[in-house]
């Protein structure tokens, strides 16, 4: 619990610094309710850097898919600032937020929440034809060297709804990974998923995150897969109850 | 714009009954508006051709008001009148002067100066009482297209040549050659010699008028250098009122138009105007909402897909430009289905009924304006009508819908 404030307490990280955190949270609160107001998160203080591999864990109710909306940018704290690569998320209008979740975030939802009128190959190419600015061949190439890599070549032109669930989830995965984003956001990737399948999300993140050295994010019920991971960050009661390392 | 355009495309596509359905409402929509509005413009083209094709547009006379009630009552009570009112009819003072201030009022695309009054026609012991005009031939088949309508001979009026009505020439028996005596209540008499016969389509013309030289009818009727009356012609039919109260601007004169004399027609034809704008309006409402309906069931349903597009940075500009290119798509496709319909009704039905002369007795008016002004106006209602349900889109909340999956 040291490390989030060596940084500086006032949280400033300076844009583009590569040794500040990708993410950092400072006294995130979130309330919901306009007649009765319940707080759900009671003051986040959290740094996230690039390369790191963090499992949030905490029982149901605790509030991680809260933390994980607010850190996707698809909601806003009721207090408190999120930072993401050296940007104050809360200087963002609305067109900004949008921007940036395409650019700066990778999302793995538990409902892979593929778009079923399409392919497996146009789900994945999805966030680069929203972001536009590429020519096509350039982001098919992409698209399909990411199904090749979570093990799909050759399911690229089956429709998305037609996949198995791991197989859903695993195009979730590429699809996420589309725009490389420095942070990759997962709430719950394996928890409609047997333990294969489970383990082979598990795994293809893992790879990806070793491979480029994002920041992942990943909210898990399931202790054996949180010890694989780097860092676990268990939250209790929209608080931050433990911050522990695994020794590698 | 392409990513916008593939998703919509496959939104529809992925719509397939529901997509069919109102690309069928709209088609129907727009192929009635196109058929029904061809129809009563057809008909109506007929009708005004039928009417106007011989009648001047405007009649432009000298002030007087014994003179504007026989024209009112018709022509059966002219000669009545005559009779009683005096040896001559009452002429256009300056006609030269006011003919030409009549050319130079805007909108008069032909004028026609014209001497008339009664007269009988005399073959052998048979009488009939006739209009005898004055006129000059190039001039006046403009007005009334005489030379495209003869049956028999020429429209020459040189000498004593006189050009008469089917309906006359066969209750005298007379044609082409033959001689016939005209005379007059002052007793004047003349004998011309028949150079055509004319049908105008037309009953009461084709019995009563026999065109003479200006000059001759002056003579006949007694009326020196003067004409009678001013015939014109404008170059909008609805708009000869207006063009007619210039003329009475200009000249002091009195000036009727087909619209006064023709009432009737003119109700009518008001009354198809009216029901054809219903139609349109009612057509592209029906095409507005099952447009917009369409797009709003689309809207929930797909309010899965709009919530993860959001999530990975799809933004409200674009989400609304998805659902309004589904409403310009539906109504593009629409119409262009519907105009085919519309021609394909249009041509069906005109081949339906043929008069004895092969001519449709419905006729239709398929001009490639009225196509073009359909699919505009319902390409643009399916644009206005998908806004509403676009900016529902738009305004979903990425967070709600990916947390209830
Ligand atoms: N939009 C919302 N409106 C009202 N309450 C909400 C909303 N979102 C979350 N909550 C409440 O906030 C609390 C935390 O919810 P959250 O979904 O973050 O929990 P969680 O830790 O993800 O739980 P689980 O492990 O079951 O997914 C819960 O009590 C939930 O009811
Ligand atoms: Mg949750």
């Amino acid at each position: 619990m040291a490390e989030p404030n060596e940084i500086g307490a006032s949280g400033f990280v300076a844009p583009g610094d590569p040794d500040g955190p990708i993410l950092r949270l400072r006294g995130v609160r979130k309330s919901f309710g306009t007649h009765v107001v319940t707080e759900v998160l009671h003051g986040i203080d959290l740094d996230v850097h690039a390369g790191e591999f963090v499992a949030l864990v905490g029982p149901s109710g605790a509030g991680k898919s809260t933390v994980l909306n607010l850190v996707g940018l698809l909601d806003r704290p009721s207090a408190g600032r999120i930072w993401l690569d050296g940007t104050d998320t809360s200087t963002l209008d609305d067109a900004g937020l949008t921007r940036f979740r395409g650019e700066k975030i990778g999302f793995v939802f538990q409902f892979h929440h593929l778009l079923p009128a399409f392919t497996c190959l146009e789900n994945v190419m999805m966030p680069l034809l929203v972001h536009r600015g590429r020519p096509d061949a350039e982001m098919r190439d992409r698209a399909r060297d990411l199904l090749v890599r979570v093990g799909l070549r050759d399911k690229q032109d089956a429709r998305a709804s037609d996949l198995s669930g791991g197989q859903q989830q695993r195009v979730a995965v590429a699809r996420a990974l589309a725009m490389r984003p420095p942070l990759v956001l997962a709430d719950e990737p394996t928890g409609n998923l047997d333990t294969h399948a489970a383990d082979q999300v598990f795994d293809l993140l893992r790879e990806f995150n070793r491979e480029y050295r994002g920041a992942f994010v990943i909210v898990t019920h399931d202790a054996r897969l949180a010890g694989r991971c780097d860092r676990i960050v268990e939250i209790v009661d929209g608080a931050i109850r433990g911050d522990s390392r695994a020794s590698m | 714009m392409r990513f916008e355009v593939i998703v919509a495309l496959r939104f529809l596509r992925e719509g397939r009954f529901q997509t069919w359905l109102t690309l069928a409402g709209v088609a129907v929509g727009v192929g009635v508006i196109v058929f029904l509005s061809a129809l009563i413009s057809g008909l109506q083209e007929r009708l005004i051709e039928n009417t106007l094709g011989s009648q001047p547009h405007v009649v432009v006379r000298p002030v007087d008001e014994a003179a504007r009630r026989m024209v009112e009552d018709g022509a059966d009570t002219v000669v009545a009148k005559v009779e009683k009112a005096a040896q001559r009819p009452r002429t256009i003072p300056d006609w030269p002067l006011n003919l030409a201030r009549i050319e130079r009022v805007p909108g008069i695309v032909a004028t026609s100066p014209i001497a008339a009054g009664a007269a009988f026609a005399v073959k052998g012991d048979v009488s009939k009482a006739v209009a005898l005009r004055g006129v000059d031939p190039a001039r006046f088949d403009r007005i009334v297209d005489v030379t495209g309508r003869l049956t028999a001979g020429t429209f020459r009026l040189e000498g004593s040549d006189a050009v008469l009505g089917e309906g006359l020439a066969r209750d005298l028996g007379l044609g082409v050659g033959d001689k016939v005596r005209l005379l007059t209540e002052g007793g004047r008499a003349d004998v011309f010699l028949v150079g055509g016969v004319f049908d105008l389509g037309a009953k009461d013309l084709n019995e009563r008028w026999v065109l003479v030289s200006i000059r001759n009818a002056q003579t006949l009727l007694n009326l020196q250098e003067g004409i009678t009356s001013i015939e014109a012609r404008v170059d909008a039919i609805f708009e000869a009122e207006r063009r007619a109260a210039d003329i009475v601007d200009r000249t002091g004169l009195e000036a009727d138009t087909w619209m006064q004399i023709n009432r009737q027609l003119l109700v009518g034809l008001k009354s198809q105007i009216a029901s054809a704008v219903m139609i349109q309006f009612f057509g592209v409402l029906a095409v507005a909402l099952g447009i917009a309906s369409v797009l709003v069931v689309s809207v929930v349903q797909k309010s899965r897909e709009i919530g993860i597009l959001k999530a990975i940075g799809t933004s409200t500009g674009k989400t609304m430009t998805v659902f309004v290119l589904q409403g310009a798509i539906l109504g593009l496709a629409g119409s262009a289905l519907g105009c085919l319909l519309g021609a394909v009704l249009a041509i069906l039905f005109r081949n339906l009924a043929l008069a004895p002369d092969g001519s449709p007795v419905f006729p239709v008016d398929l001009h490639w304006t009225r196509f073009v002004a359909a699919s505009v106006v319902a390409t643009a209602v399916g644009i206005a009508a998908a806004v509403a349900p676009a900016r529902r889109a738009a305004k979903l909340d990425p967070a709600e819908v990916i947390r209830y999956g």
